[in-house]
């Protein structure tokens, strides 16, 4: 592990003047990620700022949503009422994720910006172009169970392993960032991105760049949500495959769906194709198949994880036959 | 004897280990303390052309990095007792990946593994074999720990000429043990002398090696280890870290720490190695099997010759007159593979319960009925009766316990809401390896009682066992009788290994206690009550009073045969597992075993290890696997976040339960060994429901949704 400096930011601006200084500097959060990454000298940061004392408040917006701020922990937020009533969804998320304890540590602007569990990121004697660019991915030829199924890139199949980031693209989220250049709004759909040839650029978050804070917007819908993950150890496992999805059926035909899925892409993969096909069909068995149909459509299996192209859809459609089931209403 | 065998006696060692007052081998404080870390290789095989240590040498705080061109030439060592014959750092041959190529010292834990971290290596890489499957006509036999072939009978005219066959192919998985404890080594000369504190299964083994290795008398060289945090087998033979740890301190003359990674645990002393195996088996109508062959090949290493013997368990479990069995290796560029709980029997009842299972679905027979026909009354390969077997009753006390007659035999046919339910049930069976021990017991002024024993307590409850046998015998309460083990200044006594601890250091335990009862009986001039006993010291003017005690089986050590009786401990497992029809995810919902297994001197300490060793088999069956890097010959992911191991949420209500047996013949206190026998089976009753539940029969561990789909 390389040395590093280490020092507490009390707000957003000091985080943003203190990480300005240094070009390989970053922020810390939990630790339950970075941490990891140092000890294993895949991350070799120079200077750590820590900014857990930045605003963790999970507070209602003027228009009725949620606003989280970037340091509260992942547990908070979990067992926020608010968040609780307004968005289940998210708060399943949370939980099905990681452990308790890395729950308790882990914050909100942490866990946008964790990376990828791939193997061969983690393995310095393999190559992997998230690591050094340009060397190759050794996870396209080598064991890829784990990896995306959707979005990929000759330079990476690596997917994003968050649980809350999923439920996050399902709401529509939005993610506050501020810089030296001043404060901007980033669409959740938006601030993660598919590998292409540079799968070392995972956020659109510029240099010295700080989340402050995540938006989910108003809807009257999302209470009807719900998170499912399919793994392969009932608890503390990464999702092979996770779909987060609210419905409402109004007059026998599908008014409004979300359709979010984990594990099988470098992001978290808003089911943009299923979601149209469904709007304003019934909710049938039939229309959910086919709306998964859609949107695995362009899916591309790899020699050891092709079977999530199936597991995608058949959770899709498990996931929203229960939505329906239970009137689109609650769980 | 006051009745205190038998009795659920809650952990004499239960409270220091909850609060933290158990010290573990780490946790050992000594003065002067240096740490040590290894650089490993990142190559299967080859040979190191450069190895540049020139900026871990002058990093803060280094005191030595050891590599094959400064470490002191060792003496050969063999396995067994060492877990591999090959030794690191003794030239420039790679035969594994993660084989060390340097050992860097350090005043500190930190710094000693970020100086490892600046090592630099360059390699000549060789050709490499990794995936035993795709080479299997390499297969060579070797000699083991057992003959590698039997055969009785005429297998090929049994089988021409029965009317139902069947031949499947197996496959389990490469695991590893990953115990709670990592590997750790401290190692101290003191005046020419080694003492070590080791994370070690056998003191004596240890001893024996490592003075070995080093050119020392084994009374040159003291270990202790007073508690494991779990072994599983792989702290059983002896590694070469733990030698090098003590090269290492006597090069740098201050003590020093060696824990070894949690990836380096899977590179460092062992795994259970995969075994394809082969079943052929062939019946009458009746279900009575007139043939039965059963083939395993595993991977084996460059170095050495542990053969994992995945189709023993078919030379004794059913009574067949044709019976074959044959065990083959591969070898391959990684390290030696070693027992897990629980070898042999483990892996190759999974071949041989699931086949089993098979043949009652082609013949339409109840699985359990199946088995009471084939049920062996006497050993069919060596041909001796069992010094006891209870099997029959295990199989109908599981059975009624489970609710099995409600088991509706088609597949698919059992579910409830969106998860289809399946029911399966297998045997399970496990040598009883026996070894010699000894130990003495003292009675201490004031009444108290001490036992003394090399043994080692990994977890299995032995702190409380052995003073519950002591004070059986001497009648005073088990609270007032403490143990201390793990040391080789100690007693003799053997491996903590193949269920073998209770039933021969109890035995021993139990003979010095005896031993100990006559002294007094006859001090006293006739029998003698308990609480005289502390009076009868004082007027005779003594501090204490020893006995010392022996035990040895009357058979060939380290094998259940003795010339009568062949010993093996036997059970019954019933499982449900559950399947959502849709998402296809097996998870196992509850599970009853019942054992036959000698005398239970603790039923609680007993029923833990039970429903440990059922978790055991439950990750066997459903989620672990070491991945290989075939590109690379690597491990792929080291650490436990990416092996999986069962975790609280997959595990359901496990019940266990023992028959009410004494087998004399094993040993004088009646006991046999259960450390292992709970986790046999498991995988296979789990596999067999999982068909039971989906229709799809998977032959290969793990069960994982995939094959499922």
């Amino acid at each position: 592990m390389k040395n590093f400096t280490y020092s507490r930011a009390e707000n957003a601006e000091s985080a943003i003047i203190l990480i300005s200084s240094n070009a390989d500097a970053k922020f810390l959060g939990g630790g339950t990620n970075l941490v990891d990454l140092m000890r294993e000298n895949i991350e070799q940061p120079d200077a750590l700022v820590d900014v857990t004392n930045l605003s963790k408040d999970i507070e209602e917006t003027a228009d009725g949503g949620i606003s989280i701020g970037a340091a509260a922990k992942n547990t908070a937020v979990a067992n926020d009422k608010k968040v609780r009533e307004k968005f289940p969804v998210l708060a399943q998320a949370i939980l099905f994720g990681a452990s308790g304890q890395i729950r308790n540590m882990a914050t909100v602007g942490g866990n946008l910006l964790q990376r990828t569990r791939c193997y061969y990121f983690y393995d310095d004697a393999a190559r992997c172009n998230k690591r050094e660019v340009g060397s190759g991915c050794d996870a396209i030829g080598g064991f890829n169970r784990i990896h995306a199924i959707l979005g990929t890139s000759d330079a990476c199949i690596a997917t994003h392993p968050s649980d809350m980031c999923v439920a996050l693209a399902a709401l529509d989220a939005k993610v506050l960032v501020e810089g030296k250049h001043g404060k901007r709004e980033i669409a959740f759909n938006d601030f993660h991105k598919l590998p292409d040839n540079t799968p070392q650029i995972e956020t659109e978050l510029q240099t010295g760049e700080l989340i402050t804070a995540v938006e989910i917007p108003k809807n009257d819908f999302a209470k009807h949500s719900i998170y499912r993950k399919v793994r392969d150890r009932a608890s503390y496992a990464f999702a092979l495959v996770s779909v987060a999805a609210a419905l409402e059926v109004e007059n026998d035909a599908i008014k409004n769906v979300r359709i979010a899925l984990g594990g099988v892409a470098h992001k978290p993969w808003r089911a943009f194709e299923a979601e149209n096909f469904l709007t304003g069909n019934q909710a049938t068995g039939t229309n959910f198949r086919q709306a998964a149909e859609a949107e695995l459509k362009a899916a591309k299996g790899y020699e050891h994880n092709s079977f999530k192209i199936e597991l995608a859809k058949r959770t899709i459609v498990s996931v929203l036959k229960e939505l329906a089931e239970n009137g689109g209403i609650k769980r | 004897m006051s009745n205190e065998i038998g009795k659920p006696l809650s952990r004499l060692d239960g409270r220091p280990k909850v609060t933290g007052a158990a010290r573990y081998t780490a946790d050992t404080p000594i003065e002067g303390l240096t740490y040590a870390v290894f650089a490993t290789s990142t190559i299967p095989h080859g040979r190191v052309t450069k190895l540049d240590v020139s900026k871990a040498e002058v990093a803060p705080g280094v005191l030595k990095v050891l590599t094959h061109l400064n470490t002191p030439k060792l003496k050969p060592i063999q396995h067994p007792p060492a877990g591999q014959s090959l030794m690191p750092l003794q030239d420039d041959r790679i035969l594994y990946e993660g084989q060390p190529v340097a050992l860097v010292v350090a005043d500190t834990w930190e710094r000693a593994r970020h100086a490892a971290d600046l090592v630099r290596v360059e390699y000549a890489r060789a050709p490499f074999l990794m995936d035993f499957t795709e080479h299997l006509d390499k297969a060579v036999t070797v000699k083991g720990f057992f003959e590698p072939d039997s055969k009785t009978g005429d297998f090929d005219r049994a089988f021409n000429s029965a009317p139902v066959k069947l031949k499947q192919n197996y496959h389990l998985a490469d695991r590893h043990h990953n115990a709670m404890e990592p590997h750790a080594t401290i190692a101290a000369w003191r005046r020419g002398k080694l003492d070590m504190y080791d994370t070690v299964q056998g003191v004596f083994v240890a001893r024996t090696v490592i003075a070995q290795a080093l050119g020392r008398k084994p009374a040159d060289v003291r270990v202790r280890s007073k508690y494991l945090g779990g072994g599983y087998g792989c702290k059983g033979f002896v590694w070469p870290h733990q030698i090098l740890a003590a090269v290492a301190a006597r090069e740098v003359r201050r003590p020093v720490k060696l824990v070894l990674t949690r990836a380096q645990d899977y590179t460092s002393h062992g795994y259970q190695a995969a075994t394809e195996q082969t079943v052929t088996l062939a019946a009458g109508r009746d279900g009575q099997l007139v043939a039965l062959r059963h083939e395993s090949v595993a991977p084996g290493s460059m170095s050495d010759d542990y053969v994992e013997y995945g189709a023993i368990a078919s030379r004794t479990m059913y009574a067949c007159p044709a019976l074959e069995t044959r065990h083959r290796i591969v070898r391959v560029n990684r390290g030696p593979g070693t027992p897990m709980r629980a070898p042999q029997e483990g892996p190759s009842m999974f071949g041989l319960e699931c086949a089993m299972d098979e043949l009652a679905v082609v013949l339409k027979m109840d699985p359990v009925e199946l088995r009471l026909k084939n049920y062996a009354e006497r050993d069919p390969t060596k041909g001796k009766p069992f010094s006891s077997k209870k099997l029959r009753e295990c199989y109908s006390e599981g059975a009624q316990r489970f609710g099995w007659e409600r088991r509706n035999p088609k597949p698919g046919s059992m579910r409830e809401g969106h998860d289809l339910i399946g029911w399966g049930m297998a045997s399970a069976l496990m040598e009883t390896y026996r070894f010699p021990a000894t130990a003495r017991v003292t009675l201490e002024r004031g009444g108290t009682v001490l036992i003394e024993s090399g043994t080692q307590e990994i977890g299995t409850g032995v702190y409380t066992i052995m003073p519950q046998i002591a004070a059986d015998v001497l009648g005073v309460a088990p609270e007032r009788v403490r143990l201390v083990l793990g040391d080789t200044t100690l007693p003799g006594a053997g491996m903590t290994a193949g269920s073998s601890t209770t039933m021969g250091v109890g035995s021993a335990v139990h003979d010095a206690a005896t031993k100990l009862k006559q002294k007094l009986t006859e001090m006293a001039g006739g029998p003698i009550a308990p609480d005289a006993y502390a009076d009868l010291l004082k007027r005779r003017r003594l501090e204490k009073l020893s006995a010392e005690g022996l035990w040895k089986p009357d058979g060939e050590a380290g094998t259940g045969e003795s010339k009568e009786w062949t010993m093996y401990t036997f059970g019954a497992v019933f499982v449900e597992v559950r399947v959502d029809e849709s998402l296809r995810v097996p998870r196992l919902a509850r599970c009853v075993g019942v054992y036959s297994a000698g005398r239970i001197i603790n039923p609680k300490t007993a029923r833990s290890q039970m429903t440990g060793g059922m978790i055991w088999g439950l990750g066997q069956a459903l989620l672990e696997h070491t991945e290989l890097e075939l590109n690379y010959g690597r491990y792929v992911a080291k650490d436990l976040a990416n092996y999986l191991v069962p975790v609280n949420a997959d595990v359901p209500d496990l019940e266990a339960y023992f028959v009410d047996e004494v087998d004399e013949h094993a040993s004088p206190i009646g006991a046999k060994g259960i450390g292992e026998l709970g986790a046999v089976g498991v995988s296979a009753a789990i596999a067999n429901a999982v068909y039971h539940a989906t229709g799809v029969r998977v032959r290969d561990l793990p069960i994982t949704v995939e094959k499922l789909l």
